[in-house]
């Protein structure tokens, strides 16, 4: 009865844009046909039609009503709220919750704390992300190069960090950076010279974005290598007849193919780096130059349970994630106009 | 290999049979494996670095193994009578439970708006796949205040509940079910009386299910790996997930080195376990993210 288009879904090869920029499936339009009908097939239809969708999708409708939308409002509805503080203080109507307007927001914004935390995060974007899909990139290439040998094992292994979270990826290289227990340092002292300290306030960034590109790296090479594996080799047959080098393959037609999967891993780790927590967090006790309020995260963390200000809490986090919300949007645009932009 | 590949052109093997005619580049080869090498670095550290006592692991070479791995052992299990395992426990709960009724209502959601027709579904699947785009983290906090609210912070619920939903989860559902239940043989089965549910959990599910092996495996990590949601809602350690019981070792630590060997050993032990399962499962990863990014 309810035949749907067998299109939905199907939302054409490797178009990760759209699934961002707007919906490619169109709801059906059932009015019509439903006028179309008698009264008491109608209502028979309208249960089916509306009722029983609507009664299986009530788990997940609900399940993100509680756990995602609710906590955004929370948060914002916090955002504006604050504490007064009224006589001493002291006694429970002594303290009251009342609007705040954008104090929180002007307060959180002119911190310079939340400004060098920012700050960091960025620095450490710019570090990570075009070095970890570089990477990615290289490696899917390599691995679907008719030329490379020991593809499954070195597929495997590289895309083996994925299984072990980010606290104890950070364990482990949080020892491989500290001098007392590190081989490295150990060679290398053996070797005579002096390997700068990872774990002191200059390379610390640098020993972070390390971690998230171990863990980060097979994933998305898997991502990009899967794109290409679905590629029909008529075209690169195509493109040797035509005498097209392995390097001019790779790059005039493997890599535009890629582009929408790197387009989508490059979204995904923006909206994961501009979140980093968990490393710094577990890396905190091995040295002493990472800060409670390091990333924004942290600071939001402290603000909330070290400090017990929630709304300041509240309205850093909103910035932080109305700040996620506009760089992807950005990074799309510029993105799809450069990779599209030729199409129309 | 030739009747699904007229389904799927795209998922054909093409080159595996290819491989050995074309003469093979050292340097792409090297590279690969300088990139094998990296990755497993960290991991074969552990390993050996976990057979030392504690001594060892601050004087001599960690590339050098020792033979103190199950003395290490031993004495991790009865670090606090067995709080290490009951971690492991906890993180096999939270992850494989919690990864079970994810995909479920992944699976479900998916369905529904892959072979339904109905008012508002463009509007449900718009709200749901902005979801995709909220930093999971930044929810961490106000869920906090909400569990708190319901006087379930401080619970298994606490870290079970939040981390159900998923939008990615019903996204990738709803691929799958559009791509691999056809419409027709719903229409039969309803034709014969069947009920939704049962035409769902009985037919649809089944087809379904190669594509919810992959949602169950993106979840089971997603969960394993979210530290922020059980750092911030739990205080008693007996319900901690390993990475936060790790973590807070690794802060005892910085006063008692001791403690060192432990979390050494315990972040070896704790891995092992899912990278088993990676090994195991590879086919999935590579067959179904396959399927996932050819269609996503």
């Amino acid at each position: 009865m309810s035949a749907q288009p067998a299109t939905t879904g199907s939302t054409g090869a490797g178009s990760a844009g759209n699934t961002v920029t707007g919906d490619p499936l169109r709801p059906g339009n059932p009015a019509k046909t439903v006028a179309a009908v008698p009264e008491r097939r109608r209502s028979n239809r309208f249960r089916s039609r509306v009722l029983t969708p609507y009664l299986m999708l009530a788990p997940g409708i609900l399940l993100f009503a509680v756990f995602m939308a609710a906590p955004i409002f929370y948060t914002l509805y916090l955002s504006f709220q604050r504490i007064e503080v009224s006589g001493l203080g002291l006694g429970s109507g002594a303290r009251k919750q009342v609007f705040a307007g954008f104090d929180n927001y002007a307060a959180a914004l002119s911190d310079p704390e939340f400004g060098a935390s920012v700050g960091r995060v960025l620095t450490y974007g710019v570090i990570l992300i075009p070095s970890m899909l570089g990477l990615a990139l290289l490696f899917a290439l390599l691995l679907d190069s008719r030329r490379s040998r020991a593809t499954t094992f070195t597929r495997v292994s590289i895309f083996l960090p994925y299984a072990v979270p980010a606290v104890i990826s950070s364990l482990l290289w949080g020892f491989l950076y500290l001098p007392s227990v590190s081989p490295f340092y150990y060679v290398t002292e053996r070797l005579g010279f002096d390997m700068p300290q990872i774990l002191s306030s200059g390379l610390i960034m640098f020993g972070i974005a390390n971690i998230a590109l171990w863990g980060g790296v097979g994933f998305n090479m898997i991502v990009i290598y899967t794109s290409l594996k679905a590629v029909p080799n008529d075209i690169y047959e195509a493109a040797r007849l035509d005498g097209a080098s392995e390097m001019q393959i790779a790059l005039r037609i493997k890599i535009p193919i890629v582009m929408p999967s790197l387009i989508m891993t490059g979204l995904f780790s923006i909206v994961a780096t501009l979140q980093v927590f968990a490393e710094p967090t577990t890396l905190r006790p091995l040295t002493n130059t990472l800060s409670t309020s390091w990333t924004p995260l942290m600071k939001v963390y402290r603000d909330a349970f070290t400090r017990d200000d929630i709304y300041s809490a509240a309205a850093s986090s909103i910035v932080i994630a109305a700040a996620t919300l506009l760089i992807s949007f950005v990074f799309l645009r510029v993105v799809q106009k450069r990779a599209f932009g030729q199409e129309d | 290999m030739a009747a699904p590949s007229t389904l799927t052109p795209s998922l054909r093997p093409r080159r595996d049979s290819v491989h050995g005619h074309e003469k093979a580049s050292p340097v792409a080869t090297v590279l690969l494996l300088l990139g094998a090498l990296y990755c497993l670095l960290p991991v074969l550290w552990v390993v050996m670095a976990s057979t030392k006592n504690g001594s060892e692991l601050f004087s001599t070479f960690t590339f050098a193994p020792s033979t103190h791995l199950l003395t290490n052992i031993t004495e991790l299990s009865s670090y606090r009578d067995g709080l290490f395992w009951r971690w492991m426990a906890n993180t096999a709960l939270y992850a494989g439970a919690g990864a079970i009724a994810s995909t479920f209502v992944s699976a479900l959601s998916g369905y529904v708006l892959a072979k339904f027709a109905f008012p508002g579904k463009g509007a449900v699947f718009n709200i749901l796949l902005m979801g995709v785009l909220v930093p999971g983290v930044i929810l961490a906090i106000p869920q906090y205040f909400l569990m708190a609210q319901l006087g379930l912070t401080n619970t298994y619920w606490a870290v079970f509940l939040p981390q159900i939903i998923s939008p990615y989860g019903i996204y990738l559902a709803r691929i799958y079910a559009a791509a691999a239940v056809p419409t027709d043989v719903i229409e039969a089965a309803r034709t014969d009386g069947s009920s939704e549910m049962g035409i769902f959990t009985r037919i649809a599910m089944p087809m379904m299910l190669p594509g919810l092996v992959t949602i169950f495996l993106f979840q089971f990590v997603a969960i394993w790996n979210n530290f922020m949601l059980p750092y911030i809602m739990l205080g008693d350690d007996k319900l901690f997930p390993i990475t936060v019981g790790l973590n807070g070792l690794l802060n005892q630590g910085a006063s008692a080195p001791a403690l060192y060997t432990l979390v050494v050993t315990g972040a070896l032990l704790s891995v092992l376990p899912l990278i088993l399962m990676f090994l195991l499962l590879q086919r999935f990863w590579r067959v179904d993210l396959a399927a996932g990014a050819v269609k996503a």
